[in-house]
């Protein structure tokens, strides 16, 4: 096959790369310049977008022996998911830019661009796995269950798995390194990358403010009685106990948690953990890489509402713009706006982004 | 899959000869600034070149002066031109330059703007790529005593058109104002001559005639004094310091004699595979379009605009073909930009976008030519694909 092998300049991708081409593949790397301006989004040393990272990725294509280009995402990136990012917060929702910027960017733009080219599919380094049934193909967790990215990946629809390639899926992380170390690439000991890309500092909250500003606002309780002010009710998220910055203290002396934010009058709602239960979790569109259930079909599975969360047994409803989970036992703190992904044992069903709780 | 190279313009293959002086030289023992035998051997070669370089340039020996490259030429007319010339009259801070000058004039002018208080006029380009001349002269009238250089590039390294130095040079004279001009992309390929040409300053490079990569020349006018950038054993003219490169100087004026002695010959053939390659393209993509001209234009660029593409996919489809051509543009950490030179001949970004740039010399064949035509329609059907796919 011909491949597109989409190069961070982390020790993960070039691993891919490198096992897709040995594989027998025609590989060739691409690093993606996700921002115009370097300085702008890449001047720290964090996340996978900086200049370093994308000679990093260079040198990687060139040990393995692939031709290697940069490809100028920065538009598809800023429209697709920055701004998203800046509009899901401005409304009181806590996106999740990673599974943004697979479903629009990594399996959307660059997918569509390398088939069009006469490639077969792209190659990342993400660990989950794709297993081959009469079927099709179906989205599985990785080996390494600390690793285990499928979350991420269950925005991916069936055309788009069917371009998808994750050569790292049944290996572990620490395997990786020393394969990466016995293969000459010089990034086996390069850290992972974490936070945003975009967000250099790894202050969300000050990148925020300076983006959609820093309108003081009320705290209140659920009698709507002002404990403190805050500076961007966006910066909050649902369940968070520190930072609140509250001097009265609650009646019961319990710690108290955002229960939710409205961005209208820019109010920040907080209030005791058992308040934050919830049994029930609806989802807005819908995207299924395993088999679509019936609508009205009630079925049997599991939930996972964290990138790196547990998975917890639900029954799941699905309708025609939506999909609802039940929940066996009650779950604390949960924000709209991130991903509920369903799972039937290690396959991935479906996902749809958090609209609403109770 | 055979490899085809159509980037003449961003380095030339070696000439042979010039190889195997530079090899040879390399083995030669000595610093051409020692006062012994082996230092005087050394010497000897360079200064035999410098008087090569200078015959062929039309300009005398003493005024070559030896860079480690065009750029390095570029800056040291630019910023060294400048300071001497606003010492001697502190009103003199406009810098003159064209739209479309390549990025080693363009950076080192911004400079100047940014942190030495230059003014920087910008002479504007028309469609065809030239520059406009009402436009400089206005300038030159209006702004005559505060003018502290001007610097207009011979040939344009993206689109190959031929500027009128020897007329900007006569306006410019009339108000004493020295003309710098950048003709890294021009020498070896069309006449050239320094007197001829009136001018103050010029910069040239062997890598794109055929010499090695490191070294180049400014050109500047006896009897003058810039301040120098670099400090040191001044070397050369007391205006730039640095051991000199024996092997790489010997190694430029020999290829610059290759390219000199058959430049008519060369260019007769060079100019007629272009017209074979423009052909074939305009056949196979009759909405294809030429940037550049028309007008007098070096014989071995072709910068094509070819509709609903974009040049890095058109670059990636044909390097997996085997086939080298340029995006013409500069890259800030790899990203390709909208070329400001196609930018400033009046293209949009997009049209810009969807430019490529093949340039061809000597080591080009027919046969190169009929190769690219049988993979010209599948790159430009997926490239258009990938166009769709993002529009």
């Amino acid at each position: 096959m011909k491949l597109i092998a989409a190069m961070s300049g982390g020790v993960d991708s070039a691993v891919a790369a490198a096992r897709a081409r040995e594989a027998g593949h025609d590989v060739i790397g691409v690093h993606l310049a996700l921002a115009k301006n370097p300085k702008k989004y890449r001047s720290g040393a964090r996340g996978c977008c900086t200049i370093e990272d994308s000679h990093d990725a260079r040198r990687a294509a060139d040990v393995i022996g692939i031709p290697f280009y940069i490809w100028d995402m920065s538009d598809e990136f800023h429209e697709n998911v920055v701004e998203n990012f800046l509009t899901e917060y401005s409304a009181g929702r806590t996106p999740n830019p990673c599974l943004r910027c697979n479903e629009k960017i990594k399996f959307a733009a660059v997918l569509e661009r390398a088939t069009a080219m006469g490639f077969d599919g792209v190659v990342t380094g993400h660990y989950a796995q794709i297993k081959e049934s009469g079927d099709g193909r179906t989205l599985h967790r990785a080996k390494d269950q600390t690793k285990d990215q499928s979350y991420v990946l269950a925005v991916l629809n069936r055309e788009q798995l069917q371009g998808a390639h994750f050569p790292l899926g049944d290996t572990v992380k620490d395997e990786v390194r020393v394969e990466a170390k016995a293969r000459g690439l010089s990034v086996a000991l390069k850290p992972d990358s974490h936070d945003i890309c975009f967000v250099p500092s790894g202050d969300n909250a000050g990148w925020l403010r300076e983006r959609l500003g820093s309108e003081v606002g009320p705290i209140v309780d659920t009698e709507g009685n002002q404990l403190g002010e805050h500076r961007g009710a966006y910066t909050y998220t649902v369940g968070q106990r520190r930072g609140l910055g509250l001097t009265v203290p609650a009646p019961s002396g319990e710690a108290r948690y955002v229960l939710r934010i409205e961005p209208k009058s820019n109010t920040v709602v907080v209030g005791e953990r058992e308040a934050l239960a919830i049994t029930r979790i609806e989802g807005e569109r819908p995207i299924w890489c395993g088999a679509a259930p019936k609508l009205g079909e009630q079925k049997r599975g599991l939930v996972q509402v964290r990138a790196h969360g547990q998975a917890h047994p639900c029954n799941y409803l699905a309708s025609a713009n939506g999909l609802t989970a039940e929940l066996d036992q009650p779950l604390i703190g949960l924000a709209t706006g991130q991903a509920m992904v369903i799972y039937e044992g290690d396959q991935v069903i479906g996902s749809a982004t958090i609209a609403a709780t109770a | 899959m055979p490899r085809v190279y159509f980037d003449n313009a961003a380095t030339t293959p070696i000439n042979e000869v010039a190889l195997q002086a530079l090899v040879e030289q390399s083995r030669e023992l000595g610093n051409a600034s020692s006062l012994h035998g082996f230092g005087r051997e050394v010497r000897k070669r360079v200064e035999e070149s410098r008087e090569r370089l200078a015959a062929i340039l039309d300009c005398h020996p003493s005024e070559v002066i030896f860079t480690a490259s065009g750029t390095e030429a570029n800056n040291l007319a630019l910023k060294g031109i400048y300071w001497k010339r606003r010492s001697e009259d502190e009103r003199r801070k406009v810098v003159i330059i064209s739209a479309f000058e390549h990025h080693a004039v363009l950076d080192p002018v911004t400079w100047l703007r940014e942190f030495e208080g230059a003014e920087v006029i910008e002479v504007p380009v028309d469609a065809a790529g030239y520059i406009n001349l009402e436009f400089l002269t206005s300038a030159l009238e209006n702004r005559r005593d505060e003018i502290a250089l001007v610097s207009i590039m011979h040939a344009n390294n993206e689109v190959g058109t031929v500027q009128p130095i020897k007329r900007i040079v006569e306006l410019a004279n009339s108000y004493e104002i020295p003309v710098h001009s950048d003709a890294v992309q021009s020498f070896g390929k069309i006449p050239l001559s320094f007197a001829e040409l009136g001018l103050f300053a010029l910069t040239v490079s062997a890598h794109k005639l055929g010499g090695p990569v490191g070294v180049g020349a400014l050109v500047l006018r006896r009897g003058v004094d810039i301040t120098p950038l670099l400090h040191g054993g001044g070397q050369e003219r007391e205006i730039r310091s640095g051991t000199i490169a024996a092997a790489a100087i010997v190694s430029f004026a020999t290829a610059a004699l290759a390219a000199d002695r058959n430049r008519e010959k060369n260019a007769l053939t060079i100019a007629g595979l272009r017209d074979k390659l423009e052909a074939a393209i305009f056949a196979a993509v009759p909405d294809a379009k030429v940037n550049g001209g028309p007008g007098e234009r070096l014989p071995g660029i072709l910068n094509i605009r070819f509709p609903n593409t974009e040049s890095d996919s058109l670059l990636l489809l044909f390097d997996s073909e085997g086939i080298a051509c340029s995006t013409g543009s500069a890259c800030s950490a790899g990203v390709q930009q909208a070329s400001h030179v196609l930018i400033s001949m009046g293209l949009s970004e997009r049209e810009a976008r969807s430019s490529l740039r093949f340039s061809l010399g000597l080591e080009n064949t027919e046969s190169e030519i009929d190769y690219l035509n049988t993979c010209l329609k599948r790159v430009i059907e997926r490239a258009r694909a990938a166009y769709r796919s993002s529009a």
